[in-house]
């Protein structure tokens, strides 16, 4: 069956429409039927299989406007119901998909234009735009909070996170005191997924795949660990030199084009962007520098009262433990990290969040706990950025 | 032997309080009750000369059934020096009862013995944490057999967790006992391996679990 759309410029036009109507099967897709058509106006209409030569025919012959508009009707409507990714509808609640959360990022800038916008900072390794969301009211001189998710692929909470955070940004700006004075005074730029090949994999073929999907010189195995990648201590301790280890740590600091592309834009934005936050999971934990060495920041005892304070917040919602600390002593020692990466080019906040939960479902953490954990993390994440607020430097 | 007090939340406790809960699981466990570790209240650790390391544990439980439902509980945990091939001793004082599951274990055991098939299952949970409630009690003797591969496999350089099926196949048996043939995937966190294994387990209401056999998979590297 084939999909025309013709375009009759006068009354004769319109009438050989009519006479077409009356001898066929003529199913009108616009307008509704063969009465309302007028000349000017764009008219689709179905054809089926066996008459639409002699249709073309006398379109032809009449020299009418017309083209085809689908050429084949079965087939269309198969690719539509196979393609399960493109028809996903996006949710809060549920785990999304990248294509899904790729086009979500381009309605989301697209419906709340004075909050949101989205630009690309670069490409990962098998050529996917990375997309970053910049949340604010426009203003001059704005410092800016950074905000990444999906560093490790299995780690689905994580990019759920981001996602929820833009969604309440967008939705109680004006309404929350606090989030419309962060909004006001600040910039988030929030990365929803850095990892996105990987992210894909687990999607498509494993879904325990931690790494990026980086093809390795003089070895099989694929991918790097993003977060042992970064010049911090580089492969120093906690990460490994073989390409088949989850925590190898690439063949040269920023190897991978998904970390390059992220310290290139933090350094071009480093005179704004006073905090760093990235998301992983699971654990439980809210960590700060360093992970590199068993060295403190000179600022840990501040950072200690944050976490302290932050992941309180965090607890009182549904009594969810965190535990918090410097990396090396808290969860393992572990060079590389982006966190130690941006806390040494002068980010004096810089924090990793292992979201829920502990053990018992880990990277498979059943969809009914997104919100909680979105929930009560937005709270830890709030006043974080608040007290960078008032601490600006 | 000197003793000395250890952060409760900071890794070496939180892995040692690990496999304690691992061993204490497998110990006490069924396809009713399954205990995951909620806290460590205290820990201390006893370095013992030519012997190893002990740990001294206070742990919070949690019922995995019903969050709200926790258990005191005392653990120790020897690691052995030298030969990293023998598992670590632990010993473990539960403090108050467990629930009872006879009822839920019953049901559970009555279900699979009348299968007319044996059950076959996979990927559990799927890849978005669903798990229907027929395999719940599959997934939870998976959870309290997984116990003692950690136990036997732990060092303190290693913190276990099952991270999920990939297959299970029920094998009749003659006698009353349940069998099943699981691989599960083992998350190791220190060194961030998932990593197939194989155990063959043995369950009965009134018996307890029992792993009979296992062994480490081999998995594609370039996976």
């Amino acid at each position: 069956q084939k999909v025309f759309r013709v375009i009759p410029q006068n009354d004769e036009q319109v009438e050989i429409i009519n006479s077409l109507a009356s001898n066929i099967q003529v199913d009108f897709w616009q307008p509704d039927s063969v009465t309302l058509v007028r000349p000017n106006m764009q008219v689709d209409f179905r054809v089926e299989a066996e008459e639409s030569f002699e249709v073309e025919d006398l379109l032809k012959e009449s020299g009418m406007e017309y083209r085809v508009l689908i050429d084949n009707l079965q087939a269309a409507l198969n690719a539509q119901f196979d393609s399960k990714a493109r028809t996903s509808r996006h949710s809060y609640e549920k785990y999304n998909n990248w294509e899904t959360i790729a086009a979500w990022t381009a309605d989301i800038a697209a419906q709340n234009p004075d909050l949101v916008s989205r630009s690309v900072i670069g490409e990962t390794h098998e050529g996917r735009p990375m997309y970053l969301l910049k949340m604010g009211k426009s203003g001059p001189n704005k410092k800016a909070i950074f905000m990444d998710c999906g560093f490790h692929a299995r780690e689905w909470i994580s990019p759920a996170f981001c996602q929820w955070f833009v969604k309440e940004a967008v939705e109680t700006y004006g309404k929350d005191t606090v989030m419309t004075t962060l909004l006001n005074n600040l910039d988030f730029y929030v990365l929803p997924v850095v990892n996105i090949d990987g992210y894909v994999y687990t999607w498509t073929k494993n879904r325990m795949w931690r790494k990026t999907r980086s093809k390795n010189a003089s070895s099989l195995c694929i991918g790097t660990d993003p977060n042992r990648n970064f010049n911090a201590g580089w492969c120093t301790l906690g990460a490994s030199k073989n390409p088949c280890d989850p925590t190898y740590c690439g063949s040269a600091p920023e190897s991978e084009k998904e970390t390059k592309a992220l310290a290139d834009f933090i350094r071009e934005h480093l005179s704004t962007i006073k905090a760093y936050l990235t998301i992983h999971s699971y654990s439980q934990l809210l960590l700060f520098p360093y992970s590199y060495t068993y060295k403190l920041p000179s600022n840990s005892e501040e950072l200690n009262s944050i976490a302290h304070a932050a992941s309180k917040q965090l607890a009182s919602l549904y009594n969810t433990k965190y535990t918090y600390g410097p990396g090396a002593t808290t969860i393992y020692p572990a060079a590389g990290g982006s966190d130690d990466w941006a806390y040494d080019q002068g980010i004096k906040y810089s924090f990793t969040f292992e979201l829920r939960d502990t053990g018992r479902h880990g990277f498979i953490l059943p969809e009914s706990q997104i919100k909680p954990t979105c929930e009560e993390t937005l709270l830890a994440v709030k006043y974080i950025a608040n007290y960078v607020l008032e601490h600006l430097y | 032997a000197a003793s000395m007090e250890l952060p409760p939340s900071q890794y070496p406790a939180a892995r040692a309080a690990a496999l304690a809960t691992g061993y204490l699981c497998y110990r006490r466990g069924g396809p009713g009750l399954g205990l995951a570790l909620r806290h460590v209240r205290r820990a201390r650790r006893q370095d013992i000369d030519d012997v190893g390391h002990k740990y001294h544990l206070e742990l919070v439980l949690e019922d995995v059934l019903d969050k709200d439902s926790t258990v005191n509980c005392t653990a120790e945990v020897l690691y052995h020096l030298g030969n990293k091939h023998i598992a670590p001793d632990v010993q473990f004082t539960i403090e108050g009862e467990l629930k009872n599951t006879d009822e839920a274990d019953n049901t559970f055991y009555n279900r699979i013995k009348s299968l007319d098939k044996e059950l076959v299952a996979e990927n559990i949970p799927d890849s978005h944490g669903n798990v229907s409630p027929e395999m719940e009690p599959i997934h939870l003797l998976a959870w309290v057999a997984s116990g003692y591969v950690i136990w036997q496999n732990s060092t303190e350089n290693t913190k276990f967790q099952l991270a999920c099926i990939k297959h299970v196949k029920q094998v009749k048996r003659s006698d009353e006992y349940l069998e099943f043939d699981y691989t599960i995937l083992l998350h190791e966190m220190v060194s961030q391996e998932i990593i197939p294994w194989q155990m063959t387990v043995l369950w009965h209401p009134q018996h307890g679990v029992q792993v009979t056999q296992d062994s480490r998979q081999l998995k594609p590297t370039w996976e």
